[in-house]
This record gives C-alpha cells, sequence and structure tokens, in this order.
C-alpha cells in the first residue's frame, strides 16, 4: 500500500497536488461514483433521446420512447464506467498523455473499486454472481407460485410472461460466468503459476461491465418488461414494449464482458505459464477454462450483432428481423442459436473442470484419462458451433439440413462422454473421502447424466416433434445448466473459499445444504419431463387439469429447492463473519499449484516465479515427483500436509 | 479384492437390472408414451422414444451402479486398501478405447436410426418448411390443386387432404382449400387419411403441436412449413401454440377431432355453405397472407383510420369494401 504523504501546514503549497483518479478514500473513483455516474448518463441519454426524435413515443406523452431509452442505457453505462475509473487509461492514451497506474488499496474499500489485482476481481465475482442467482432464484419462485393452479392466477398473464422472461434471461447471463468471473479469474493464475492476469484492465472493465450489464437487464422490470423470453424472437422482439430495449442492449453489455473475459483468460493462459507448465501438466480446470474462453471470444460476437440488429429494428426503423418489410424471422432464430448452443457449453465445461480438480483431491487418484478428458474438453467446444439448428428442427428451416445436425448433436455427446471416463476412471479402487465438495462433484455425475441422456431424445428428430418446446426440454436443460454448472460451482466454491477467504466452510450447515439442493433439485425438475411429456408447453400460465398434481409437486420441491440457497446463505454468513474457522494453507491435502501458496494468498501470488516439474495429480504415489519448485529452500512434497511455510 | 471381481460384480449387477428395467419398460409403460398411437407418425415416433429409452436405461443404470458401487466399496471410511497411483491408474488403454468405441458406435447408429425413421415416415410430423423433401405418394399433387382452387376431396378417395393452419395472436384458424377456402376455427379431419398441414403466421412465430396427432411445425409470418400426418383413429385431439408468441400464449389452445370420412364430408360441405358469405371477403386462398394495415389478414390497424406503424407503404391481399 502506498502511503499518501502527510501535508503539513507549511507544506500544503508545496505538495503535489494529486490528480483525481490518484485519491484514495471518499473522494476517489469507487462504486458511489459509478451510480453517480450511471445517473447522469442515464439521465442525459434520456434527453437527448426524447430531443432528437420526440415522436417515435411508443404512446403519446408517455415518455417511453425506443430511441430515448436505448440511449439512456447506453449513455448510462458509459457513466457507470467513467465513475468508475475503467475508461481513465484508454481516455489518457487516446488524449496522449501518459496513463497513470491505477491506485492499489488495500483495505476493504477495495472491493468497491476498479481493482486490476485478479484475487480482488475474483471475489468481485463471487458477490456478483451471487447476486444475479438470487434474484434469478426469486422470479423462479415466483413461476412455480404462479404454476400452483392451473385456473386460479396469482400474477397477470402479461405479468408472467415478464417473470419468466427476466428469470431466464438473469439466469442465462450469470450462468456464462458464474465460473469463469469467480474461479476462473482468481485460479487461473495461481495453477499455472502467474503473478496475474495477462490484461488486468481488461479483467477488472469485465467484472464491472458485467455488473452494469446486470442493471440493464434488470432496468427491463421499470420499463415493464418483455414477452420474449429469454430467445428474444423476432418479430415478438420487433413488436415488444421498452422492456425489449433493456434485453436487447442488456446482451450487448454482459456480451462486452465475456469477450473481453474470454479473450483475457485465453491469452492468460495461453502466454503466462510459468516455466515447465507444458500443455501436459496444466490443470484440467485450466483446459476446460481454456475451452469456454474461445468459446466466450467466439460465439460472443455474433449475439451481440444480433442484438444490433434488434436494437437498430426498434429504435433506427431498420427491417432485419420484420418479415413485411423484406427481413427474416428466422435471421434471429439462427443468429441467436449460433451463439446459443455455444453458449450451453460455455455453461458446462467449466463445471467438468472443477470436477476434474476435486476428483483427485478426495479420492487420492491421479486424475484418469487426463489427456481424452482435456481432448474432450476442446472437441465439445468446436463441436458446439456445429450443432445450433437442432434448436429449428420443427421450425421449417431447410428440411434436408436436419439430419446432418441430428448426427452432429449426437456426435457431441461423444467428448462430453469423455468427462464421465475420467471420473469413474479416477474413483476406480480409489479412496473417497466425502468431504461437501466431493458431494457436490459426485452429484453433477448423476445429474449431468440424466440431462445428457434426455438431450439425446431431443437431438433425434421424430422424438423432438414431441418434446420441443415444452416442459421436457425445460428439465433438460436445468439438469444440466445447474444440475451440472450449479453443482460443480457450488462444490468448487466449499472447496476454492478456504483458499479465497483464509475460512473454512461449516462442514455440518454444508452438508444440510447439500442434501436439501440435491434432493429437492431432483424433485423438482424430474417431474417436469413427465410434465412436458403429457403435454405441457413451455412458459404458459395455464395448464391442463390433470398436471396440476405433478405441477404442484415440482412447485413445493421448487420451493424448499428455494430455502436449501438460504442455507447456503447462512452458511456463507456463519462461516466467514460469525463463527469463523481458521482455514490451513491446504486444508484438503491438495497438490495442485493454487494451494501451495500461503493462505492468504500474498499479493503477487509467489514470491518467485515458480518452476513447474510436473502434473498436480501424482496422488497416492510413492516415488513421485515433487509438483514445483517455488524459489524456497524446498521443493513441494508430491503428499503433503503442506501449511504454506515452503512460501518463505 | 482384485479387478476381475469389481469388475465382473458390477458387470452382473449391471446386465440383471438393465433386463429387467428394459423388460418392464417396453411392455408395461412403452405402449402408453406419449404422443400414443392416433396417427402413423404417433406411432412411429413414439416407437422411437422407446427404442430411445431401451438404450438409454443400460447407460444410466450402469452410471449409477458404478456410482453407487463407489460409495458403499471405496469409500474411506471402509478402511480398505490404499489406492495405487501411477501410470496404470492413469492410463488404461483398453478402458479407454472401449469407452469411445462403445460411446462412438451407440450414438452414430443412433443418429442412422433417427435419420431412417424421419425420411421413412416422411417428416415424422415436423415442419418441413416450404419444400418437403420427403412428402407422401400424392401430396405435392392435392398441394398444387389446392393453390390453383382445383383440389378435391371426397371419402373412400384415398386423396391427400391440404389444410391450412394460420396463427395469430392468440388462435388458429383453419383454411380448407378443397371445399372452397373457407376459414373457421374448428378442425376437424377425417380418419384413415393423409393429411398435408400447411402452417403460417399473421404476425410473430407460433408453433402449431397437435398432440396427439404427433405433428409440431412453427408458424412464422410469410412462410408455409408443411408438416405432413395420416389419421388412423377417431377421436379428439389437443392443439396447443409451443412458441412464445407474447402474453396470451398460455391461453392459445384449442381441440381438435377425427372423424369418419362420410361425417368429415357432411361437415365440410355444411360449413363450406354456411361460410359462404364469409368466405367471398377473405384473401384468396394463398400459403402465406401479409398482413395488411388496414386490417384484412390480420393486421394491427382493424378500423383503417389508424396511420400505419410504418411510413414504408404497405401491401397486400385486396381491401374488402368497407
Amino acid at each position: 500500500m502506498t502511503e499518501r504523504p502527510l501535508a503539513t501546514a507549511g507544506e500544503a503549497s508545496t505538495a503535489p497536488r494529486v490528480p483525481w483518479t490518484q485519491r484514495q478514500g471518499w473522494l476517489s473513483q469507487h462504486l458511489g461514483t459509478a451510480i453517480i455516474g450511471g445517473i447522469l448518463g442515464y439521465t442525459f441519454g434520456h434527453w437527448l433521446g426524447n430531443a432528437i426524435s420526440s415522436n417515435y413515443q411508443y404512446i403519446v406523452n408517455s415518455g417511453q420512447n425506443a430511441i430515448a431509452d436505448a440511449l439512456a442505457l447506453i449513455f448510462g453505462v458509459v457513466g457507470w464506467l467513467l465513475g468508475i475509473g475503467a475508461l481513465n487509461y484508454p481516455l489518457a492514451k487516446l488524449a496522449g498523455r501518459q496513463p497513470e497506474k491505477e491506485v492499489e488499496v488495500n483495505d476493504w474499500s477495495k472491493y468497491f473499486r476498479y481493482s486490476t489485482n485478479h484475487k480482488t476481481v475474483g471475489l468481485q465475482y463471487v458477490v456478483g454472481v451471487l447476486l444475479f442467482m438470487f434474484t434469478g432464484g426469486l422470479l423462479a419462485m415466483a413461476i412455480r407460485t404462479e404454476l400452483l393452479n392451473p385456473t386460479t392466477h396469482y400474477f397477470s398473464a402479461d405479468t408472467y410472461i415478464k417473470i419468466v422472461s427476466e428469470h431466464g434471461t438473469i439466469m442465462m447471463m450469470m450462468a456464462t460466468s458464474i465460473v469463469v468471473g469467480p474461479l476462473g479469474n482468481y485460479l487461473v493464475p495461481l495453477m499455472i503459476g502467474s503473478r496475474r492476469m495477462a490484461f488486468p484492465r481488461i479483467e477488472a472493465f469485465s467484472f464491472w461491465i458485467f455488473v452494469a450489464g446486470y442493471m440493464v437487464i434488470f432496468s427491463a422490470l421499470p420499463y415493464g418488461g418483455f414477452p420474449t423470453g429469454w430467445t428474444g424472437y423476432a418479430p415478438l422482439q420487433t413488436q415488444a414494449g421498452p422492456g425489449m430495449v433493456s434485453y436487447l442492449f442488456g446482451f450487448a453489455v454482459i456480451g462486452m464482458g465475456m469477450m473481453a473475459a474470454g479473450f483475457n483468460i485465453a491469452v492468460t493462459i495461453i502466454n503466462y505459464r510459468a516455466p515447465g507448465m507444458t500443455w501436459s501438466r496444466v490443470p484440467i480446470f485450466v483446459w476446460s477454462i481454456l475451452a469456454t474462453a474461445a468459446l466466450l471470444t467466439l460465439a460472443t460476437p455474433t449475439l451481440f450483432a444480433a442484438g444490433l440488429f434488434g436494437l437498430l429494428d426498434k429504435t433506427a426503423q431498420t427491417a432485419f428481423y420484420v418479415t413485411e418489410h423484406g427481413g427474416s424471422s428466422y435471421l434471429w432464430e439462427n443468429l441467436f442459436w449460433f451463439f446459443g448452443h455455444p453458449e450451453v457449453y460455455i455453461m458446462a465445461l467449466p463445471g467438468f473442470g472443477i470436477v476434474g480438480e476435486i476428483l483427485p483431491v478426495f479420492t487420492r487418484k491421479p486424475l484418469f484419462a487426463y489427456k481424452v478428458g482435456a481432448a474432450g474438453m476442446i472437441g465439445v467446444s468446436l463441436l458446439s458451433f456445429f450443432v445450433w439448428q437442432h434448436h429449428l428442427f420443427q421450425s421449417g428451416i431447410n428440411p434436408d439440413m436436419r439430419p446432418l445436425f441430428m448426427l452432429t448433436t449426437e456426435l457431441i455427446s461423444i467428448p462430453t462422454g469423455f468427462i464421465y471416463l475420467v471420473g469413474m476412471g479416477t474413483l476406480y479402487k480409489s479412496k473417497i473421502r466425502f468431504e461437501i465438495p466431493m458431494l457436490f462433484a459426485m452429484a453433477l455425475y448423476f445429474n449431468f447424466l440424466i440431462g445428457g441422456v434426455t438431450g439425446v431424445f431431443l437431438s433425434d428428430v421424430p422424438v423432438n416433434v414431441t418434446v420441443h418446446g415444452g416442459f421436457f426440454v425445460l428439465s433438460h436443460f436445468h439438469y444440466t445448466i445447474m444440475g451440472g454448472l450449479l453443482f460443480a460451482f457450488m462444490g468448487g466454491l466449499y472447496y476454492w473459499l478456504p483458499k479465497m477467504t483464509g475460512r473454512m466452510m461449516n462442514k455440518k450447515i454444508g452438508l444440510l445444504h447439500f442434501w436439501t439442493m440435491f434432493i429437492f433439485f431432483n424433485l423438482t425438475f424430474f417431474p417436469m419431463f413427465i410434465i412436458g411429456l403429457l403435454g405441457q408447453p413451455r412458459r404458459v400460465f395455464t395448464y391442463a387439469k390433470n398436471l396440476q398434481g405433478l405441477n404442484d409437486f415440482s412447485s413445493i420441491s421448487a420451493f424448499l429447492l428455494g430455502f436449501s440457497f438460504l442455507i447456503f446463505f447462512f452458511n456463507l454468513v456463519w462461516s466467514l463473519y460469525i463463527s469463523p474457522q481458521k482455514a490451513p494453507a491446504n486444508p484438503w491435502d491438495s497438490l495442485g499449484l493454487e494451494w501451495q501458496t500461503a493462505t492468504p494468498v500474498p499479493p503477487h501470488n509467489f514470491e518467485r516465479i515458480p518452476v513447474i516439474l510436473t502434473d498436480p495429480y501424482h496422488y497416492s504415489e510413492a516415488s513421485a515427483p515433487a509438483v514445483a519448485d517455488l524459489g524456497g529452500d524446498e521443493r513441494v512434497p508430491a503428499v503433503s500436509s503442506h501449511d504454506g511455510s515452503g512460501v518463505a | 479384492m482384485n479387478e476381475t471381481h469389481h469388475l465382473r460384480r458390477m458387470t452382473t449387477i449391471w446386465i440383471v437390472l438393465s433386463i429387467a428395467a428394459d423388460l418392464l419398460f417396453w411392455f408395461l409403460v412403452g405402449p402408453h408414451i406419449p404422443p400414443g398411437r392416433m396417427t402413423d407418425m404417433a406411432s412411429s415416433n413414439q416407437f422411437d422414444f422407446n427404442i430411445l429409452f431401451v438404450i438409454a436405461i443400460p447407460v444410466l443404470i450402469g452410471v449409477w451402479i458404478y456410482l453407487a458401487y463407489a460409495i458403499a466399496v471405496w469409500s474411506a471410511k471402509r478402511g480398505g486398501p490404499e489406492p495405487v497411483g501411477g501410470e496404470a491408474a492413469r492410463n488404461n488403454r483398453t478402458a479407454q478405447v472401449a469407452w469411445i468405441t462403445i460411446t462412438s458406435v451407440v450414438v452414430i447408429f443412433l443418429a442412422g436410426f433417427g435419420t431412417v425413421e424421419l425420411v421413412v415416415n416422411h417428416g415424422s410430423g415436423g415442419g418441413e418448411g416450404p419444400n418437403p423433401v420427403w412428402s407422401p405418394a400424392g401430396a405435392i399433387k392435392a398441394e398444387t390443386a389446392a393453390l390453383a382452387g382445383t383440389g378435391t376431396w371426397s371419402p373412400n378417395s384415398n386423396q391427400v387432404l391440404p389444410v391450412q393452419v394460420i396463427a395469430q395472436q392468440w388462435k388458429f384458424t383453419y383454411r380448407y382449400p378443397t371445399f372452397g377456402g373457407f376459414e373457421t376455427p374448428q378442425l376437424i379431419l377425417p380418419v384413415n387419411t393423409t393429411i398435408a398441414f400447411n402452417v403460417t403466421s399473421l404476425d410473430v412465430i407460433h408453433s402449431f403441436w397437435a398432440y396427439q396427432l404427433s405433428v409440431k411445425a412453427d408458424a412464422n409470418p410469410q412462410v408455409n412449413d408443411v408438416a405432413y400426418t395420416t389419421t388412423n383413429q377417431t377421436g379428439p385431439f389437443t392443439v396447443r401454440c409451443s412458441e412464445l408468441c407474447g402474453i396470451w400464449h398460455g391461453s392459445m389452445y384449442n381441440y381438435g377431432r377425427v372423424v369418419s370420412q362420410q361425417k368429415f364430408m357432411q361437415w365440410a360441405q355444411a360449413t363450406e355453405a354456411a361460410n359462404a358469405a364469409n368466405t367471398k371477403d377473405l384473401p384468396p386462398f394463398a400459403w402465406t397472407y401479409v398482413p395488411d394495415a388496414n386490417g384484412a389478414a390480420g393486421g394491427y390497424y382493424p378500423d383503417g383510420t389508424v396511420t400505419p406503424y410504418s411510413t414504408v407503404e404497405t401491401y397486400g391481399a385486396k381491401q374488402p369494401a368497407s
């Protein structure tokens, strides 16, 4: 921490003036100035929009005008970024001045600032994605409340569809970053033996624009919501009210964060590996994040462009998606799913990586078929660009394309299956310690299997006729994203939070959390397969009377599933603040490089750049080589009860 | 315990449970799997679902048994032998090659099976777009005649019956081109007849899902999405919209009925006569309709006095005299 020079009365006139961007304390840039910047930007944008296009209002004298709404959001985000200080560096460069380095703040307020430290950004992301998740989860509770009864309505049809849309969009946005953001940013440098990310400013930018994206998508509600679901199909999109602007621009904002994060992480992994960290020694989690980063970087621009077209349709009266004027309703569907299907794997691969790290530690066995696992992740990410039209099997696309997309979709289950080969091989003749992270990892294998197998049903065009667009597909993707990624994320939090916070999570509360989440997740979503097969389409507020029993069962389970997240939240507060237990540097006896440094992690991660000697999976091996030379006198032993003293 | 013991025990449990579960499923559950057997497409799609399920059962049971076995036998609490690391625990060529081979064979078989079923069953009841590639015999002829206004259909003639589905916020209407092109909210179909559904929309994307008929085709504005099915049982069926189309999407459903060919003929002729005055005012039968700013074909401004929503001149069907 750089000390500010104390100015005495006599020196006051001669002390150099500290520029605003270099100040600390309340008069510097932080969340507060970002909010002020956002409000000023929003107000200006709205005024400007109405000034230049006052006759485009949705309803006369309503002040709701797509151009004003779009400009308000655009300037609001720019104001937010200016306020937090994200643009100081590029603006100084643009002006031809020598930019000043960001001030390093080391007290608690660093979490509310534009921090370029990857560990701070990682923890900021933890809070950010949890906030997203709890918001989306509350909306899910509202959905299940409405579906308690086929005829008695708790919400109007209008409100209901907007809740569904907001839930889907918030959750999808959250899930793109839920692992890459918190764990990717925090752990990747530690795992590859780097002191930082390749582009720390882009890293901080990706977080703060992610928060801006949250507020933009949330602004849809006060604007009156949007009725299209998270898929935003046009021309319904073109017909919708001002909330749609928030959706389209919200995805663009989140998309910028995704591209920035993906690009930064990919460059870091490729270029910032420590000496000796060859591709065959890179931890499997890093492989999964690399595959995800490639998808984030390559798939998101399509969404960005699609959203821009939609925004132009709504504001500048273009007709990309307006059929009557020469556009096409298929254009959005194709652009959206060309992004959307890689997106599905953005929400699966990091989970595979997490369980790949957890299993060897708690089985005391090396990771089985490491190379097959890594190849599987790369295979999935490549194939995921060639499957998108399976979302459009019944849409009237060129019919002879359907066998091709059926084939590619089913082929993707081969590399996805590798993750089961890796897991089952690692479990073979092992010695399993059932700690909380391990339970979550095993739960992923249980849940994702159901999600994966039902995916094959959906990819079969004849069966797809019945299951497409219904509760079957809804249950399928909740099994893969929530049952897979979210369970892995929870396992990852229980596993890595001791390193990130220096506090152990409470095991008893953790067990209660795990079992309630696992049981009620399955009780919530399994009945939905049957509900879907029995003919209930997605996103409806009314359904056949004979499905009420199943829907009620699902709803009540969903409320209890929601309760399990409260237990998790309670565990967080309990373990971090109420009854904190100090975490040892390596509580799980892991060989992973991230565990070999001290807790709390030193500001620059490693005193010296470590030299990697082998991969981190040599468990139960008598003559195993040391994992890394950390630069001290001793090398990290292969099987360790390491307390961090190796880091001098 | 040596390696073969673990594997032999798991394999035995796996084979026994898989066969038992498969048999129970095939004979007890399979015949009741939606969408039932009301049409040829429904029967074959039910058969496909059941085949997939019979293959899925051993996969699910295999992994579950393995996980359960690992939890029960290889738990640290049981205090078994220490695990052994090293190269043998990291890679096992046989296991890896076998895994990749088996999953590949299953997956490629499923893709082949799905393709054959799709082609043989004329698109399996799914929307094939404006130019279907796997049409049933006589379908193209019937459709061409319908558009030209020369199509006919009579009981026991074994002709394909074209029916147009017009989806709009938030209802379905149906036009019968072989009966003068009348439009009705009722969907009545003859039994033992191949139906060619021509699905289109007047506004946003909908999806025509005739659940028991095993027909699902998206309704896109200005696109004709064709789907075939052959009825073989009489009775009611449900039609729901299965693509989100706005706030009343949940209420966009109705019920159709498959009746005998004679009854259908009576109904069609009676409705054609009863609707004759209205049919005159409808736009001429076409595969798609362009919504018109003055209200024709479901335009948004039915009173004809409001300024069109776009400055671009609207075009479309001839206006009814007001």
